[in-house]
């Protein structure tokens, strides 16, 4: 188990112990984590698991795939340096910590 | 009257309803009757990633358990609904019980359509709706050697895939002259015959399947009306699905291959609405749109929601879908049908390309191979009505992002 915590859109914060092996995406539905909708169930299709990864963490994560990185061009929120598609990102003890934020919307 | 509303059928529809209304601020009791015992999950990865055995079941789950409770939505697992009386605005469940509803929301999905030939009922002829169809194909592929898909669809190929990759040999029987006849374009349908066979399936079109034959029970050849016969030790028929509409149509329902619903997901009955696989939708030209998507399940569930909570949010989207096949992703916006022009950006060797199809100079669908970042702008175009005309598309270097920023009102 790895501690991730998700902010939701209205600033709630929901701490969960994540699987590792799990998605960000995964932990956040499964725990029913606001401002996520991940439509397509994780087969990076959607871009609708749009999120921002915050904390010295963050830099831990693999580089996003090109596949991503088109998802991300077009997604619903504003896009930041720190955008993300929580379906892409399995969770390991290294990501202990991690914050992921939520956007305001995401269709 | 009660005040609760009912929804019938726990998959994606289901939930999505549920979640929305409270969403929504819907106050009273939610109740979902799901037919299967499980907890809603997710289906695409049933011909995809759980069939290869790379997504383990626990991850299809969409919610966790507490999740229900945490949302005051009653969730009743295994328990089919009989009937609908919507004299009385009650259903009946499977045991003879009757409960009443304010308004009741039809989400019951579809199911595979069944091949009408002899021997369709024989051991190990398996079509895939579920998770026990996915988990029984997955375990005939590890021991089958020779698989025989019936149907060159979705379903179909995608299966076909995960059994090349288990090394079955397979062969697809397709009864049109191309793959995906009904939902592709011909391009597509070539790109996808050219993948499959490059992996090593045998393509066969126009074939019609006339019966199948056993020994002891269990499949051992698919015949077709030319006289021609395949071994087979698994066979799976992907021929399309019937939307789960019995419910409605012994309630008196308008039903026309699926719960009839307006874009808001309202049916016949005041009190009746429906969303996902089970509905045929009426579009704003008359036309009954039946669609079996997530999208769909999704969109068509907010609407109802919507309209239970007096608000009208009309589905009117382009239709979004996907399938991964040998590591290729198609998706596909809007509809390719009756386009009088297309054209292409990227290459097809490649394995990189969008076809952008056009009506009357207008966009009216975009498939896009491997390419996600054309998709997502494909929807966005679609939704807000704008085009980029032939030679802007067939020109690489035109940015048809740049339609956006000059067309989308602020």
């Amino acid at each position: 188990m790895t501690k991730i915590t998700f902010i939701e859109p209205q600033g709630a914060k929901v701490e969960i112990d994540v699987i590792n092996g799990w998605t960000l995406m995964q932990a956040a539905t499964s725990h029913g984590v606001e401002g996520i909708e991940a439509e397509c169930g994780g087969s990076c299709a959607c871009a609708t698991c749009h999120c921002y990864v915050e904390g010295e963490q963050a830099t831990r994560l693999p580089a996003p795939s090109n596949d991503e990185l088109e998802m991300l061009d077009n997604v619903a929120a504003e896009r930041l340096p720190n955008s993300r598609l929580g379906c892409q990102i399995r969770v390991t003890p290294y990501l202990e910590g991690l914050v992921v934020r939520m956007p305001e919307a995401q269709s | 009257m009660g005040d609760a509303v009912i929804i019938v059928g726990a998959g994606q529809a289901g939930l999505t309803v549920a979640e929305a209304l409270r969403a929504d601020g819907w106050q009273d009791e939610i109740v979902i009757y799901g037919a299967e015992k499980h907890a809603p999950y997710h289906r695409p990865p049933l011909s995809k990633g759980y069939l290869l055995g790379d997504t383990p079941a626990a991850q299809l789950t969409i919610r966790g358990p507490d999740l229900f409770d945490k949302k005051r939505i009653e969730f009743c697992a295994g328990r089919p609904v009989r009937a609908i009386d919507p004299t009385s605005l009650r259903i009946e469940l499977d045991d003879g019980s009757r409960r009443a509803y304010c308004s009741l929301v039809l989400a019951t999905g579809s199911r595979p359509r069944e091949l009408a030939v002899e021997g369709a009922r024989l051991d190990r002829v398996v079509s895939l709706r579920t998770l026990e169809d996915s988990a029984t194909i997955g375990t005939q592929l590890q021991k089958a050697e020779n698989v025989v898909v019936i149907g060159g669809g979705f379903i179909g190929l995608e299966v076909a895939a995960a059994a090349r990759k288990k090394g079955c040999s397979v062969i697809v029987l397709e009864a049109m002259d191309r793959l995906l006849a009904r939902v592709a374009s011909p391009a597509i349908s070539d790109f996808f015959a050219r993948l499959h066979s490059d992996h090593g399936a045998r393509i066969i079109f126009n074939a019609k399947v006339s019966r199948l034959v056993g020994e002891a029970g269990v499949v051992r050849t698919v015949e077709t009306a030319d006289g021609q016969s395949f071994p087979a030790d698994l066979v799976v028929v992907g021929v399309g699905a019937v939307a789960n509409d019995e419910l409605a149509r012994h309630a008196g329902l308008a039903c026309d291959r699926g719960v009839v619903v307006d874009d808001c997901s309202r049916s016949s009955d005041p009190s009746i609405f429906a969303a996902g696989d089970c509905t045929a939708r009426r579009l704003a030209d008359g036309a009954l749109s039946r669609l079996e998507s997530v999208q769909n399940a999704v969109e068509q569930a907010k609407s109802a929601a919507a309209a239970l909570t007096g608000r009208e949010r009309p589905f009117r989207a382009a239709p979004w879908f996907w399938s991964d096949q040998h590591g290729v992703k198609l998706q596909m916006a809007g509809s390719s049908a009756n386009a009088d022009q297309a054209a292409l950006r990227g290459s097809l060797a490649d394995k990189n390309f969008s076809l952008f199809y056009l009506r009357s100079g207008k966009l009216i669908g975009v498939d896009t191979i491997n390419r996600p970042g054309d998709h997502m702008l494909a929807r966005k175009l679609l939704d807000h009505g704008l085009s980029p005309t032939i030679e802007e598309v067939s020109d690489e270097h035109f940015d048809l992002k740049s339609l956006l920023a000059t067309g989308v009102p602020a």
